[in-house]
């Protein structure tokens, strides 16, 4: 049986009276998950998770951590709580070592050097822990942001976009990180662009536009069931411009003249499949070639978020 | 109360001092030295004793409370900026701390700096002056209310800062005239009849005569109005920051 950790209940933002960042989200996250909120930018990601870490105010509605109010209880959640902020923001002169172990004092616990020394050493941080801040790269930044949220042993981890920016080799090393952590019991909510990402490592998917959650689940079951399958014809002839008679198929020319594109919905009764061929070949146009690919979550992405649009 | 938190946050705050203790004490000891060899050696030599001491000597307090004034306020508007201005801040706020908490490590860490200028400074006085102190007990309270007082004050004047101009400006165009004006160089007895009546406004005045009395046993102003209108201030700074704080106002939005 799953077990909800954090519960979002009709959460509204609105900044300087006036833009409405979040309308009324609703959301509950399990124990022990990774989940990976999507958006486009200005979204509504960062707002969701400040407020629940308390860098801004909710206007109205309530979010529980582990039965606990992260306003009138803000103690108790935000001790339970890792937070890796969007934006690289770090001092810059001091020590890799020392601003990790202030994090853990302000998070109420005593100090514990051999803690600090697992975290810097689980994030190849080690060799540089006597550096200042100010002159690691940016990718080490990033991971000194990630010691000093994991520094106080939080059960539940916010990454705001830990991979942007990121090389291959480090993104690939953050997600091993951030299995591990999941492996210790640890839930991890991360937000990202990167839909391969979401894809790759979150058990669920939240999908947020223009401040309002449109869709949340399993990001398998979301694959297969909104999944769109994509048909290519190729031709034999080169076509520089679509029939009338095919003007309701929503088709993509490529730009090559060579090809065209139909997505349908594998789910539906009728997928349209026959009557293109139909009206593909009533048209005079040769076939040299069909092809069928099941759709990815940036389809899915894309397709929501254009339908949001309209 | 998160203990490891303020405790955390006091000796964040004092790491700054270590790193550049060069420059946060060498300044106010080259200035206030300055001071000495301008006003108490040069002037001291045509002025005669004013309220029974010696020039050099009565300059001594007033010069010591501008120090921890100034000291103070930029300790402490510096110490809360820096993490606004880096956007840093972003883990006090999301820590499980109160603003109460939050306070009580800037302030305390901003206060405890200023004594350890404010004790170099005197120290270095008793190079060019002679100095009495009279009493003692009534000096350490002063020194303490003045480095808290002011250091609530620079914690607010950093809070409402948007930018580095509005950080430099109040210390600027407020503090250092009232500084000047608030008799650190003369006794106010020494102004013409409208000024002296001008300068019952000025709280430094307050701060300096009854920095004054504890040195030497004399002041332009009875020592518990010095105190009281001391006291008075530190509330005003302490219901301003509290209002402040629950508002979130320039910090959360
Ligand atoms: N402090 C603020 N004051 C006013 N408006 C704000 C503030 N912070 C964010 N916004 C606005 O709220 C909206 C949502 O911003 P948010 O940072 O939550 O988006 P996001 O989904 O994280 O975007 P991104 O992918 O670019 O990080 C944006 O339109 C932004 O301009
Ligand atoms: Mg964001």
């Amino acid at each position: 049986m799953l077990e909800t950790l954090i519960s979002i209940k009709n959460l509204s933002k609105t900044y300087n009276n006036s833009f409405e960042a979040l309308k009324s989200v609703n959301l509950e996250i399990n124990k022990g998950e990774i989940f990976a909120l999507l958006g486009p930018n200005g979204a509504g990601k960062t707002t969701m998770i400040s407020i629940i870490c308390g860098l801004v105010r909710p206007t109205s509605g309530e979010v529980k951590v582990n039965g606990s109010d992260i306003v009138s209880e803000y103690k108790i959640t935000r001790s339970q709580i890792g937070y890796v902020p969007q934006e690289l923001t770090l001092e810059q002169f001091e020590t890799v070592f020392q601003n990790v172990s202030y994090t853990r004092g302000l998070y109420g616990k005593s100090s514990n050097p051999k803690h600090i020394e697992k975290i810097l050493k689980d994030l190849s941080l080690w060799d540089k822990k006597s550096m200042r801040l100010g002159q690691l790269s940016g990718g080490m930044k990033r991971r000194v942001l990630i010691a000093k949220a994991l520094s106080h042993e939080p059960s539940v981890l916010f990454l705001d976009e830990p991979t942007a920016g990121v090389d291959v080799e480090l993104r690939q090393d953050m997600w091993r990180i951030v299995e591990k952590l999941r492996q210790s019991g640890v839930t991890i909510i991360l937000t990202t662009h990167y839909i391969e990402e979401a894809e790759a490592i979150a058990d669920r998917v939240g999908v947020i536009d223009n401040g309002e959650m449109i869709v949340v689940d399993e990001t398998s079951k979301l694959i297969s069931r909104m999944g769109q399958k994509k048909l290519t014809i190729q031709l034999q002839e080169k076509v520089m411009q679509l029939p009338e008679s095919l003007a309701k198929y929503n088709l993509e020319l490529a730009s090559d003249g060579f090809s065209l594109a139909y997505s349908y919905d594998k789910e539906s009764k009728q997928t349209g499949i026959t009557n293109l061929l139909q009206q593909v070949k009533d048209s005079g146009m040769k076939l040299s070639d069909l092809k069928t690919e099941q759709g990815t979550l940036e389809d899915i992405f894309v397709s929501l978020v254009h339908k949001e649009k309209k | 109360m998160n203990y490891y938190a303020i405790k955390a946050i006091y000796l964040h705050e004092m790491d700054r001092l270590w790193r550049t203790l060069f420059q946060s004490i060498l300044s106010p000891v080259v200035s206030t030295s300055l001071y000495f060899i301008v006003f108490g050696s040069v002037i001291g030599g045509m002025v005669p004793q004013v309220d029974g001491v010696s020039y050099g000597s009565f300059i001594v307090p007033g010069l010591l409370m501008l120090t921890l004034l100034t000291q103070s306020l930029s300790n402490s508007s510096f110490g809360i900026y820096m993490p606004k201005f880096s956007g840093s801040i972003y883990e006090i706020l999301a820590a499980p701390i109160s603003s109460f908490e939050i306070v009580i490590g800037f302030v305390g860490a901003s206060a405890t700096k200023s004594l350890i200028v404010g004790s170099i400074i005197l120290i270095t006085a008793t190079f060019f002056a002679e100095v009495r102190i009279d009493h003692p007990f009534v000096m350490v309270f002063l020194l303490v209310l003045t480095c808290l007082t002011f250091s609530l004050f620079g914690f607010l004047i950093g809070i409402l800062s948007e930018n580095f101009e509005q950080l430099q400006v109040i210390p600027l165009i407020v503090v250092t005239p009232l500084v000047f004006l608030g008799g650190s160089l003369y006794s106010i007895e020494m102004l013409p009849e409208f000024w002296q009546q001008v300068s019952y406004f000025n709280p430094v005045v307050y701060l300096i005569n009854g920095m004054r009395w504890a040195f030497y046993g004399v002041s332009d102003i009875n020592i518990w109005t010095s105190v009281f209108t001391m006291l008075g201030f530190l509330l005003i700074c302490i219901v301003s920051t509290i209002f402040i704080l629950t508002k979130g106002y320039r910090i959360k939005s």
